[in-house]
C-alpha cells in the first residue's frame, strides 16, 4: 500500500511525505488539523485506480477532512473494503513524471522505465507516445552507481532545475528496490512540486516473498492481517501453502504444478456435474506426513462452500503409504470434524501398500479411484449430490 | 545420446552432508549416477558413507573437480547460501550445475544470471534451476530429485517447469519412455529455459518427439513457440498447468502469477497451437497425443 512504500522510501533517503494513516474519521480529522492547510485523504487499498473510484478527496479544512474520511472509509474499491485513509498535506504538482525499476523476467535482469511527460498517465503516455517512454536495462551484476543514475536521468531527459535531484533520487530508489528485495518499485507520480522540488508523491512496492523469508523478518510487518482471507490466514499459520478460491470441491496435492493442474481437471470434470469447480489451491509438498495432511483437510472441510474433497497425490518422492496413514492419521485427529466425502487418487511410489491401507482403512467418507481424470470426475459428482 | 547429462557424468553435491542432500545422494546413487564426492568447507578431508558407497568431502569445488574430475554440480544448500555456492562453482568452472534448492530470492538469482553471462563464467556453464527437480537421462544417470524407477530410457524428450508434473508425465508415457526429462523450475528467473532444452533435444538423435510442459505466469511458452517455429522440427506435444488460476495469486510457484492480461494459461496453449504445437486439456490427454505421434513415426 502507498504509505508502506513510503515508509519503505523514507527509510533508504527517497524524498516524499509520509503524512498519517487514519482508520477513522476522527483520527482523519484531527491529523488535517495537526497538517494545517489543505490536505488529501487517499483510500490505502492494493489496488490502482483509487481517484477514479472516489477514493482520493481534497479536503480544505479539517472538517472537510471529516467528511471525506467518513464517505471513503467502507467503500469498496476493485472488490477491497477500504480500512484506513492517508492524510497527507496537498502540494498540487507543477509536473507530473513516472519512474520505476522492476524485475524484468524475460530478459533475467532488471528494468528501469521512467518517463518526463505524463506520470499517472503513463499507461496513455505507452500508447500515444512510446517514445516517452524510456526503457533502460539494468545488469544485476553492476547494478546502479551514480554514474549509472546520472545515465539514467539524462535518458529520461529529467529537466534541468531538477536533475540533480533526480540522480540522487533514482540512487535512493535502486537502494530502495536492492535492499528491500523487490520485484517492483514504483513512484507515480514524481512531482515537481513549486520551488522546483522533486517528491514522491504517490508508489509502489512488491517484494520479493522469497527474500523477505530469507532475509528480511520486519517485513512480516507489512501483511495486512485484515485483508487476508480467514482460511489464508489459518493456513498461512500452519505453513500450508494454500490460496482461497471460489467453488465446492476442495484440494489437497502434492507439488504446485501438479495441484495447479489438479483444479484444471477438476474444472472440466464440473462442467458434467453442474458446474462446481475447485475450491482452492493446496500443495502439501513433499513431506506428507499425518500431521500435515490433517492440517491440509482441517483448512480445507471448514470452507463451508466445500461439499467434497480431492487429494491428489502422485509418489515421486512422497511414498504413497506416508500419504494413505497421513490419510487415516488426519480422520482420526478430527474425528467428528471430518463430514465430507473424501476422494483419493494415488499413484506411483509405493503406491500398492498406499490403496492397502485405504482399503483396510474402509472409511464411509473416502473413496479411492486409480486414475487422475476419474477421481476428479467422482470428485465433481460428489460435489454436485 | 541424451542432453546434459550421461552415463559418463561425474556429479559432486554441493550441501551433501545436510538432510536433503543427503537423502538425494543416496537415491542418485540408486539411480546409476557416478557421484564422486561431495563439497563442505567445514567438513572437508572427511568422508560419508551414503548408499553403500565412501564419499569424499572436499573443502570447495574447485578442489573436488581437481581431485574427482566432476563435471556437473547438484546442489542442496539452503536459500540463504545458493547465490554463493553458484558463483563458486562457476568460478571453479563446472560444466553443468543443477540447483535444486527452493527459495532462492530473485535477485539472487538476477545475480548469477549476470555473472554467467559474463567473461567471469569462464569455463562455460549451464545453470538448471533453480527449485527444479533436475535432471534425469533414465537408466545412465540422475542429477536432481526426480525418482529414476518412474519409466525408464526411450525416445522421448521432456522439459518442464514443474517437478511433479513431470513425474506424472513420466508415468502416464512409461510404456514408450524418455532420452532426458528435465524440470527447468518454476521460479521467475531459471538457467535453462524451455528453449535451451527444445535446441537441445532438436539437435539430440536419440530424442525421437518432445513433450513440453509449461504453467502459468511469464512468457517463456509464449518465447518457445515463436523459437518453435523457426527451429524445431521434431514433433512436440504441449500441456499447460493453471487454467483455472485467477489473477493476481501466486499458485505455489513463486512465477506462477498471472498478472493482468499476460502470463495466462490460454494465451500460452494459443501460442503453441498457433505453431503446430498439439496441446493437451490435462496431462492423460497430452500423454495420448503423444502416444500417437509415436505410433506415427
Amino acid at each position: 500500500m502507498e504509505y508502506q512504500a513510503k515508509e519503505l522510501f523514507a527509510k533508504h533517503g527517497v524524498v516524499t511525505t509520509l503524512g498519517v494513516v487514519a482508520e477513522t474519521a476522527e483520527a482523519a480529522k484531527a491529523a488535517a488539523e495537526e497538517l494545517g492547510g489543505v490536505t488529501v485523504i487517499k483510500a490505502q487499498v492494493k489496488a490502482g485506480g483509487r481517484g477514479k473510484a472516489g477514493g482520493v478527496k481534497i479536503a480544505k479544512t479539517a472538517d472537510e477532512a471529516f467528511e471525506h474520511a467518513s464517505n471513503i472509509l467502507g467503500m469498496e474499491i476493485k472488490g477491497l473494503e477500504v480500512k484506513r485513509v492517508l492524510v497527507t498535506p496537498a502540494t498540487p504538482p507543477e509536473e507530473e513524471y513516472y519512474f520505476s525499476f522492476l524485475l524484468d523476467r524475460s530478459n533475467r535482469q532488471y528494468l528501469c522505465i521512467a518517463s518526463v511527460e505524463g506520470g499517472v498517465e503513463i499507461e496513455e503516455v505507452a500508447k500515444t507516445n512510446p517514445d516517452a517512454v524510456k526503457k533502460i536495462p539494468i545488469d544485476p551484476g553492476a547494478g546502479v552507481d551514480a554514474a549509472k543514475a546520472r545515465e539514467i536521468a539524462t535518458e529520461a531527459k529529467f529537466p534541468e532545475p531538477v536533475f540533480e535531484q533526480a540522480v540522487t533520487m533514482i540512487e535512493a530508489l535502486y537502494t530502495v528496490f536492492v535492499e528491500e528485495d523487490a520485484t517492483l518499485v514504483e513512484v507515480n507520480p514524481l512531482a515537481r512540486l513549486a520551488g522546483d522540488k522533486l517528491e514522491a508523491l504517490d508508489g509502489k512496492v512488491s517484494l520479493d516473498d522469497n527474500a523477505s523469508e530469507v532475509r528480511h523478518p520486519d517485513h512480516e510487518a507489512f501483511v495486512i492481517k485484515d485483508e487476508t482471507d480467514p482460511l489464508e490466514a489459518k493456513a498461512k499459520a500452519k505453513g500450508l501453502n494454500y490460496v482461497k478460491l471460489d467453488g465446492q470441491v476442495g484440494i489437497i496435492g502434492n507439488g504446485a504444478g501438479l495441484v495447479m493442474s489438479t483444479l484444471d481437471v477438476v474444472a472440466y470434470a464440473g462442467e458434467a456435474h453442474g458446474g462446481v469447480k475447485p475450491a482452492n489451491f493446496l500443495d502439501i509438498g513433499g513431506g506428507a506426513n499425518a500431521q500435515v495432511m490433517a492440517d491440509g483437510l482441517d483448512v480445507i472441510i471448514h470452507d463451508e462452500q466445500v461439499k467434497a474433497v480431492f487429494v491428489n497425490v502422485f509418489g515421486g518422492i512422497t511414498a504413497c503409504d506416508e500419504v494413505a496413514n497421513g490419510i487415516k492419521g488426519a480422520l482420526e485427529i478430527l474425528g467428528d470434524e471430518a463430514t465430507k466425502p473424501i476422494v483419493v487418487r494415488l499413484d506411483g511410489n509405493s503406491v500398492e501398500e498406499g490403496r492397502r491401507i485405504l482399503d483396510e482403512l474402509d472409511h464411509p467418507l473416502v473413496t479411492q479411484v486409480p486414475t487422475m481424470d476419474g477421481a476428479a470426475d467422482k470428485a465433481a459428482e460428489l460435489a454436485n449430490a | 545420446m541424451s542432453i546434459y547429462l550421461n552415463k559418463d557424468s561425474k556429479i559432486i553435491v554441493q550441501g551433501m552432508t545436510g538432510g536433503m542432500g543427503s537423502k538425494h545422494t543416496t537415491l542418485m546413487i540408486e539411480a546409476g549416477s557416478n557421484i564422486v564426492g561431495g563439497v563442505n568447507a567445514r567438513k572437508a578431508g572427511t568422508t560419508v558413507e551414503l548408499g553403500g558407497q565412501e564419499l569424499p568431502v572436499y573443502g570447495s569445488v574447485k578442489e573436488a573437480m581437481a581431485e574427482t574430475g566432476a563435471d556437473v554440480s547438484v546442489v542442496f544448500v539452503p536459500p540463504a547460501f545458493t547465490k554463493d555456492a553458484c558463483l563458486e562453482a562457476i568460478d571453479a568452472g563446472i560444466g553443468l550445475l543443477v540447483v535444486i534448492t527452493e527459495g532462492v530470492p530473485v535477485q539472487d538469482t538476477a545475480e548469477v544470471w549476470s555473472y554467467l553471462q559474463g567473461p567471469t563464467n569462464h569455463g562455460g556453464t549451464r545453470m538448471i534451476g533453480p527449485n527444479c527437480p533436475g535432471i534425469i537421462t533414465p537408466e545412465e544417470s540422475l542429477a536432481g530429485i526426480t525418482p529414476h524407477t518412474i519409466a525408464g530410457k526411450g525416445p522421448i524428450g521432456l522439459v518442464s517447469k514443474s517437478g511433479t508434473l513431470t513425474y506424472q508425465m513420466m508415468y502416464e508415457l512409461k510404456d514408450h519412455g524418455f532420452s532426458t526429462a528435465i524440470g527447468i523450475g518454476g521460479d521467475p528467473i531459471v538457467g535453462t529455459t524451455h528453449i535451451d532444452a527444445l535446441a537441445a533435444f532438436e539437435a539430440d538423435p536419440d530424442t525421437k518427439a518432445i513433450v513440453m510442459i509449461g504453467e502459468i505466469g511469464g512468457d517463456a511458452e509464449e518465447r518457445a513457440a515463436a523459437y518453435i517455429k523457426d527451429h524445431v522440427t521434431k514433433p512436440v506435444v504441449g500441456y499447460v498447468a493453471g487454467f483455472t488460476a485467477p489473477e493476481g495469486k501466486t499458485m505455489g510457484h513463486a512465477g506462477a502469477i498471472v498478472s493482468g492480461s499476460s502470463g495466462t494459461a490460454i494465451a500460452k496453449k494459443e501460442a503453441l497451437e498457433a505453431v503446430g504445437v498439439k496441446v493437451g486439456k490435462t496431462p492423460s490427454e497430452t500423454a495420448e497425443l503423444m502416444r500417437e505421434i509415436l505410433q506415427g513415426l
